[in-house]
């Protein structure tokens, strides 16, 4: 199983360096993946996770009020929404992503929440694209889904000074 | 700008269940704007797509590109291999843009994966509200510059109708009434003597109900001997 862990710089990925401090133990599924602000989160960047083969995808950010730039975590929470949304019509159970908040002090919390996250996402059973994972061509998919991104993906929306040649060089 | 939402995916599987390379091709003009099928949105909808069709058993070759405007030609022809190499085009552009692919690749099946909505503007971060309704006449410059054809749900030229009430349309709550808007500011204008002059039945045949319209610039177009 493997569980993709969007994690804020400011707070769960501080927590979960806690917990491995505090000596306790999460699940081995979890992958970290340390994000500036959970505002960063990208709905295609998640979308790649789950297409690449990622059972579940928690996103852990700021508690609520406490956002390092105001409402990244916030913002956050309405994309986990739309991720949600566009997972149940791709045939993907909507519980294999969720968003929880935490401080950096909280390291029993980070690891509970691990836990949770993995049994909720092991009563689903292993992601059907898992399976299927590595067969089908990736041309065109974009990031890994596990945190680096693409020249070009798009994340402030495509520049209009492009020119359809600037354009076509920046797609190979 | 024009607005426009994406079909359900259920509906675009259903668009291109026979075929096996796909390409969704997006545009970086207005419905990049409305969040609908710029770069992000293609792409979405192309992992959405390959998912599901790998879900589904059969996995199909479904790749993105975007460019800058569908409805011109010259921008499409960046990408005429992309095109011409695909089983079916998604084109997440606008109804012109699905048009404007098919017009210049006619043996290229192109089907739409948007539903286009109307021209309007964002009121807010995520909201877009319609604004005009291409009348062919403007007569904006008598209403305020509040259009009461693609604002108001009669498209009254002397309004308002006895529907409205408190500000609102007699056809919803959530919606203002388009003449109380215009009354209200010719008045901080000091120009309510316009919205008292009768409006005479307007030109329809300048909008939709003369047939297609088609505008020509003799001075703007190719001599015939140059483009020869
Ligand atoms: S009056 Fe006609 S052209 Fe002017 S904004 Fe309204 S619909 Fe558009
Ligand atoms: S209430 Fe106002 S907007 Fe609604 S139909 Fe009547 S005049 Fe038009």
């Amino acid at each position: 199983m493997q569980i993709v862990a969007y994690s804020c710089h400011y707070c769960a990925y501080a927590a979960a360096d806690l917990a491995g401090v505090l000596r306790l133990s999460y699940p081995a599924a979890i992958r970290i993946v340390e994000v500036p602000c959970t505002g960063r989160l990208d709905v295609l960047e998640v979308l790649h996770a789950f297409e690449h083969g990622a059972d579940g995808v928690m996103v852990a950010g700021c508690l609520e009020g406490d956002c390092h730039f105001q409402a990244g975590n916030l913002n956050a929470r309405r994309r986990v929404a739309r991720v949600k949304e566009l997972i149940t019509a791709v045939g993907l159970e909507p519980e294999r992503i969720e968003m929880f908040n935490l401080s950096s002090a909280m390291g029993r919390q980070f690891a509970d929440y691990a836990v949770k996250m993995t049994q909720q996402t092991a009563s689903l059973g292993p992601s059907p694209l898992r399976a299927a994972s590595g067969r089908v061509s990736r041309t065109g998919a974009g990031g890994d889904g596990l945190g680096t991104r693409r020249e070009g993906s798009g994340d402030v929306g495509p520049s209009t000074q492009k020119t359809p040649a600037a354009h076509q060089e920046r797609q190979r | 700008m024009i607005v426009a939402e994406q079909k359900p995916l259920d509906e675009i599987k259903g668009l291109i269940a026979e075929a096996e390379k796909v390409l969704v091709l997006g545009c970086g003009t207005c419905v990049t704007v409305c969040f609908a099928g710029g770069e992000k949105e293609a792409g979405i909808l192309a992992t959405s797509l390959r998912m599901a069709s790998k879900i589904d058993g059969q996995p199909k070759d479904v790749t993105h590109t975007t460019v800058q405007r569908q409805c011109e030609w010259e921008y499409l022809d960046a990408v005429a291999d992309q095109i011409r190499e695909a089983d079916i085009v998604v084109s997440v552009g606008c109804g012109i843009g699905v048009q404007a692919v098919v017009e210049r690749f006619p043996e290229v099946w192109v089907v739409p994966g948007l539903n286009t909505s109307f021209m309007g503007l964002p009121t807010e971060q995520g909201v877009w509200e319609e604004r005009c309704a291409a009348c062919g006449s403007c007569i904006l410059g008598l209403t305020g510059g509040i259009c009461p054809i693609a604002r108001c749900a009669k498209q009254l030229l002397n309004g308002p109708c006895g529907g409205s009430q408190n500000g609102v349309c007699e056809i919803s709550k959530e919606l203002p009434c388009a003449w109380q808007l215009i009354y209200d500011r010719l008045k901080s204008q000091n120009r309510l003597h316009l919205i008292t002059q009768i409006q005479p039945p307007k030109d329809w045949s300048k909008s939709r109900d003369g047939g297609p319209r088609r505008i020509t610039r003799e001075d703007l177009r190719l001599a015939a001997e140059a483009s020869e």
